[in-house]
């Protein structure tokens, strides 16, 4: 249980890119697939983002210590921590994971947009974006292309 | 650039050249004969010549490219290759007299493609005779097998379809998987696979690598046709009789026999033959080999696969010379080499006169055939004299030193089996002749199929191949000598 | 890198910002491209670009011959904090694999393109091919695990959209292409997740740095499910059996000038961040590393070469056939990468450069001969060396150097791999080499019997020789063919430069 307790998130993560996976391969729809991917990615940039949390930390914004936010949140800490991993006596979170995610959903947004057009254009193309109904038209291609070419 | 550079440069790009021309005039067949035949004399003076500069000590030499280091297109000429080289070129000049009667008298299409391929073997077998090191070998070797397959499957029909399925499947297929990493292995050893007196590998490597690689490059070349990787012989015999001719006398398997005479001289030597187990193992293969050939050609009633398998039987002489440790098989092994090839081009080229003259391809047929053509039939006769052993033809000399040296170096197996073997070839080979020639009783005698009987050009080839058998006869003991140096193992160690 | 040595062509200005006009030139290529008026200029500024990429790649080269490493910090900060591209005779010989072929396809698109896109989309499928080019020259350079995932997928993304353009021709294509962005966009995760591990592990991205720390740190289990989540990932890219299921379809119905682009350089450039991570960024004394790739991959990649070959001897549609002959060439390449020592890396990286070439003339070939012939099936192109000589002339080439044949440079790469495999005592994988190539044997066999000696149906359409814009790039790549299986010294030198950087141990 204390896997449950310490490690949470990275238990949430797992079960939802096990979940965008099995979307991915057992799903006969084209969009289906696509959401799936979609989770699958976004699980990925929650594991980032629970990697950079630091105990107590606050977001990464410049924060002055004196200031009421920043005395509220000193005053949640023990002085030997903050000391240690603050800056200025203010604890953040590590910046850098979130702008590597930052990267890889605009990564994840662009690669969605190429599979939901091409996923329009296999509808234009086939009538349907049922993955076994297009397997079963190609099969009939490829039989056309056995036979003349 | 010296006379040598030139010399082996000629003998390269003659056959090549030969090959572009013939291809250029393809639509004038009297041109396309006339050069292939210029082409065979020249590429003879230039052989010739390198066989007197060999001979005299000055071998020429050449490196061409060096692709990666330790591997290099390199060619030096050595006795046994200038001997190979010079048996080669004559050997295609006869067979191209007896090709162009062969070809015409049967009216047989493709016939540019014919000649291209024949010159193109020839660029291979020159450039295998004159390699310098394994990997030169190597790639000539392949130039030959894939010159040679569109020769094999000359007819264009199904059946020979299949058997250059077989021809190209086994003689690639071994030369890639067993030859090629042997030549591998040996380069990554040494630095280089340079053919060296006394044996490149001796006292360098140990035993175990060194079995290994001489089973490598011995089964490797299937153009030697040791069994077990023998098959694609017979069934090459759906090739016209030229094409048996160049594939089983001059080119083909002699390249195969040639390769692993070079591999035992100078990659490992006789002293290092003589002390692995491979080469025992080797020798039983070939002895077996020897014996089961023989009987097998007894009971084949087609008179190609006869002499197919009377081949694969006289092959096997030369790979066991090869292993025996002692230098004195080295020089028999070679001089059965030529021997052998010019009495068996002569028969193949009697089988193909047989065949355009009267239709017949079976020795069952043949009886009372030789009053027809009786020049056919001597010459077959003489030509059997010298495969099976009898003087005064060459087989004789080599045949007689090969059993000593069997029996000189204690591989009493080998000896046992060429004395069998030399019985099962009298059984199958002259009562042909002579039921061909006096025939028992006055039977029935098949009739010419073309008028007039086997092509002038064609008989001329024969009687000039079976005049070389005796010629030879008389030449053994200088050819002998002139292949002493591979005993001596100081040769070219001075050369530049 | 001797060759390089000496090798100044660029003026110190450009040379000091080379590693990123490499980069940049396709990039900013790709949206000028997009905005050209017309088919024509597109072509223009493809070929522009990329032959400024070859120049920069070469002047690259240069640098790292006579520095070793060459740095270049983006915007100033320095590593490991900012991004850097970080190039050593690996990357750098990377890179002139890559944009030399960039310079090749973005030649051949001239007139190749014309038979198979709509004339409207030219300009953009240019944009998209540049964008292409420039991801995975961006790939080999980069010093940064993370970046290295962006400009993976930048080159992806384009290629996604390149592959399902072939729809015009043969609409499987948009299957197809919709497979390889699940296939691509799933192993692109895996590496993010991967790197992520090691983030995590090491609190940085940088490679150069990830690998000091690694080598302090041991093997943790984030490290080794960082290792495997990176290999599996990158493996898909590579199409490493058993994870090449996307391969097949792509290859064959993509324009050709894709196939092309693709097969020379796509899972070349994921096996190269595959032995960057596998025997530079992770310590080689960790025993996970070497275990997995003795244990698994070698033996997968024994599997593919054999199988993906038997398969390519039974298929009927010859790009397929050259498909699967390309799963099973990786297979190839992965066995000498998985003798992880100096020599297995080098012949490694000479095959990626022999098979670069030959299936670029093989592709390129094929497209040259669907310009006039609608041909799928090996048996529609029987004798169509009487048609189109010099099309099929070169397609004997490259397939000659493919079979292994003497004198063509993939005679020398299964040399070199031969050679690495028994110096490194590894006789089944000699054996596996030996077998495979047996089997290239027949497949290419089957392939130029048809060509060459076939007569063609009666009755069919045939085929016309290719313009001479098709045939230059063509007979450059076939004759690069066989100029280095006969003179080898450049590739070799690359190869055996490239494998010292990683194994700092020059043969």
């Amino acid at each position: 249980m204390s896997l449950l307790g310490t490690h949470f998130n990275y238990l949430a993560v797992v079960v939802l890119m096990m979940i965008g996976l099995f979307i991915v391969f057992s799903s006969r729809n084209l969009i289906k697939r696509m959401i799936g991917l979609a989770i699958f990615q976004t699980s990925t940039g929650l594991f980032y983002i629970s990697l950079g949390k630091v105990a107590g930390g606050t977001a990464a914004i410049r924060l002055d210590a004196a200031s009421p936010e920043g005395m509220a949140l000193a005053a949640t800490l023990d002085q030997a921590y903050v000391a240690q991993h603050g800056v200025d006596g203010v604890v953040y979170s590590n910046p850098l994971p979130h702008v590597l995610i930052l990267t890889a959903i605009v990564v994840g947004v662009a690669t969605l947009a190429v599979g939901l057009a091409i996923a329009v254009r296999i509808r234009e193309a086939y009538g349907t974006i049922e993955t076994n109904e297009i397997t079963a038209v190609a099969r009939v291609d490829a039989a056309g292309a056995e036979a003349a070419p | 650039m010296t006379g040598d550079d030139l010399l082996i440069l000629l003998a390269l790009g003659v056959p090549l050249f030969a090959a572009a021309v013939t291809y250029a005039v393809g639509r004038m067949p009297d041109v396309r004969e006339t050069m292939t035949l210029v082409a065979c004399i020249a590429l003879s003076i230039i052989t010739i010549s390198m066989f007197m500069r060999t001979g005299a000590g000055h071998p020429p030499s050449l490196v061409l490219a060096e692709p990666m280091s330790g591997v290099e297109i390199a060619f030096r000429l050595e006795p046994l290759g200038a001997l190979f080289a010079v048996m080669a070129s004559v050997l295609w000049g006869v067979n191209s007299l007896f090709s162009i009667g062969y070809m015409r008298g049967r009216r047989e299409p493709h016939q540019t493609r014919f000649y291209m391929c024949f010159a193109l073997a020839m660029f291979g077998v020159m450039g295998v005779a004159m390699a310098a090191n394994l990997f030169t070998l190597f790639i000539f070797y392949e130039v030959l097998t894939f010159s040679t397959y569109p020769l094999v499957t000359h007819r264009g029909d199904e059946a020979a379809r299949k058997a250059g399925r077989t021809y190209l499947a086994t003689l690639v297929g071994a030369s890639v998987v067993l030859f090629l990493p042997g030549i591998i292995a040996v380069t990554a050893l040494m630095g280089s696979s340079t053919f060296t007196p006394g044996g490149l590998l001796a006292a360098r490597v140990d035993d175990g690598a060194a079995n290994i690689i001489l089973l490598l490059l011995t089964f490797g070349v299937a153009k030697a046709a040791l069994m077990p990787l023998h098959g694609w012989l017979p069934s090459a015999m759906v090739a016209p009789a030229p094409v048996s001719a160049l594939l089983h006398a001059v080119a083909v398997v002699k390249a195969g026999v040639f390769t692993v005479l070079k591999v035992s001289t100078y990659i490992f030597g006789p002293e290092l033959i003589s002390t692995l187990w491979a080469a025992q193992l080797i020798l039983w293969v070939a002895a077996g080999g020897i014996v089961v050939a023989s009987v097998v050609a007894l009971t084949r009633d087609d008179l190609k696969a006869r002499l197919a398998w009377s081949t694969v039987g006289q092959l096997s002489y030369v790979t066991a010379a090869a292993m025996l440790p002692w230098a004195n098989g080295l020089i028999a092994g070679g001089l059965h080499m030529v021997f052998h090839a010019v009495a068996k081009i002569t028969l193949f080229m009697c089988a193909g006169a047989i065949y355009v003259a009267t239709g017949a391809t079976k020795v069952s047929e043949m009886e009372g055939l030789g009053r027809r053509m009786p020049v056919v039939f001597v010459c077959f006769m003489l030509a059997s004299f010298s495969i099976i052993g009898l003087p005064p033809m060459a087989g004789m000399w080599s045949k007689l030193l090969l059993v000593t040296a069997s029996f000189g170096s204690g591989a009493w197996m080998v000896a046992a089996a060429m004395i069998v073997s030399a019985l099962l070839s009298v059984c199958y080979l002259l009562p042909l002749a002579f039921r061909a020639l006096f025939p028992p009783m006055a039977a029935p005698v098949r009739d010419f199929v073309r008028p007039g009987g086997a092509p002038g050009l064609a008989v001329a080839a024969i009687v000039i191949t079976a005049g070389a058998c005796f010629a030879l006869f008389v030449l053994a003991d200088a050819m002998a000598a002139y292949l002493e140096p591979l005993r001596t193992e100081s040769f070219v160690e001075g050369a530049p | 890198m001797t060759v390089f040595d000496n090798l100044y062509v660029a003026a110190p200005a450009l040379t000091a910002h080379a590693p990123i006009l490499v980069v940049l030139a396709p990039l900013v290529g790709a949206c000028a491209a997009a905005l050209a008026p017309g088919a024509r200029t597109g072509w223009v500024i493809s070929v522009v670009t990329t032959l400024f990429a070859v120049w920069m790649a070469v002047a690259v080269a240069g640098e790292v011959a006579r520095h070793g490493v060459v740095q270049y910090a983006m915007g100033g900060f320095a590593p490991p904090l900012g991004i850097a591209f970080r190039i050593d005779a690996l990357g750098a010989g990377m890179g002139l694999l890559v944009s030399t072929m960039g310079f090749l396809g973005a030649l051949y698109s001239g007139h190749a393109l014309a038979s198979e896109i709509d004339s409207q989309k030219h300009t953009l499928f240019q944009a998209g091919y540049l964008l292409c080019v420039a991801g995975f020259l961006g790939l080999v350079f980069t010093g940064d695990a993370f970046n290295a995932f962006v400009f993976l997928e930048v080159s992806s993304i384009g290629t996604y959209a390149l592959v399902a353009a072939g729809e015009a021709r043969d609409r499987r294509a948009l299957p197809a292409a919709f497979t390889y962005l699940i296939f691509g966009t799933v192993g692109a995760t895996f590496y993010v997740i991967g790197v992520g591990f090691l983030y995590g592990a090491t609190g940085t991205l940088n490679m150069a740095d990830m690998a000091a720390r690694l080598g302090t740190l041991g093997d943790s289990s984030a490290v080794q499910a960082g290792f495997a989540f990176i290999v599996v990932g990158l493996g898909v890219k590579a199409a490493m059996f058993p994870l090449h299921g996307w391969l097949p379809g792509t290859y064959s119905t993509a324009p050709s000038l894709v196939s092309v682009f693709l097969a020379a350089v796509a899972t070349k450039s994921a096996i190269y961040l595959m032995a960057r991570f596998a025997f530079d960024v992770f310590p080689q004394t960790t025993t996970f590393g070497g275990l997995f790739i003795k244990d698994v991959l070698a033996p997968l990649a024994a599997a593919g070469a054999i199988i993906c070959s038997l398969q390519a001897i039974f298929e009927t549609e010859i790009r397929r056939m050259l498909a699967f002959s390309s799963i099973a060439q990786v297979g190839f390449i992965l066995l000498g990468f998985s003798l992880a020592s100096a020599a297995g890396m080098s012949a490694a990286l000479f095959y990626m450069f022999a098979h670069a070439l030959m299936k670029t003339a093989l592709f390129m070939a094929l497209g040259a001969l669907a310009i006039s012939l609608r041909a799928k099936r090996l048996d529609d192109l029987a004798g169509v060396a009487r048609e189109a000589p010099w099309s099929v002339a070169a397609f004997g080439v490259g397939a000659a150097s493919l079979a292994g044949v003497p004198l063509t440079m993939g005679f020398l790469a299964k040399w070199r791999l031969i050679d690495a495999a028994l110096g490194a005592g590894a006789i089944w994988i000699v054996a596996t080499l030996a077998i495979g190539s047996l089997l290239t044997l027949v497949y290419v066999g089957r392939m130029l019997e048809a060509m060459f000696f076939r007569a063609p149906p009666p009755g069919a359409a045939r085929a016309k020789e290719a313009p001479v814009g098709v045939l230059a790039p063509l007979w450059i790549a076939a004759g690069l063919s066989i100029w280095f299986g006969i003179d080898a010294s450049l590739p070799e030198a690359i190869a055996d430069a490239g494998a010292a950087a990683l194994f700092g141990a020059p043969r």
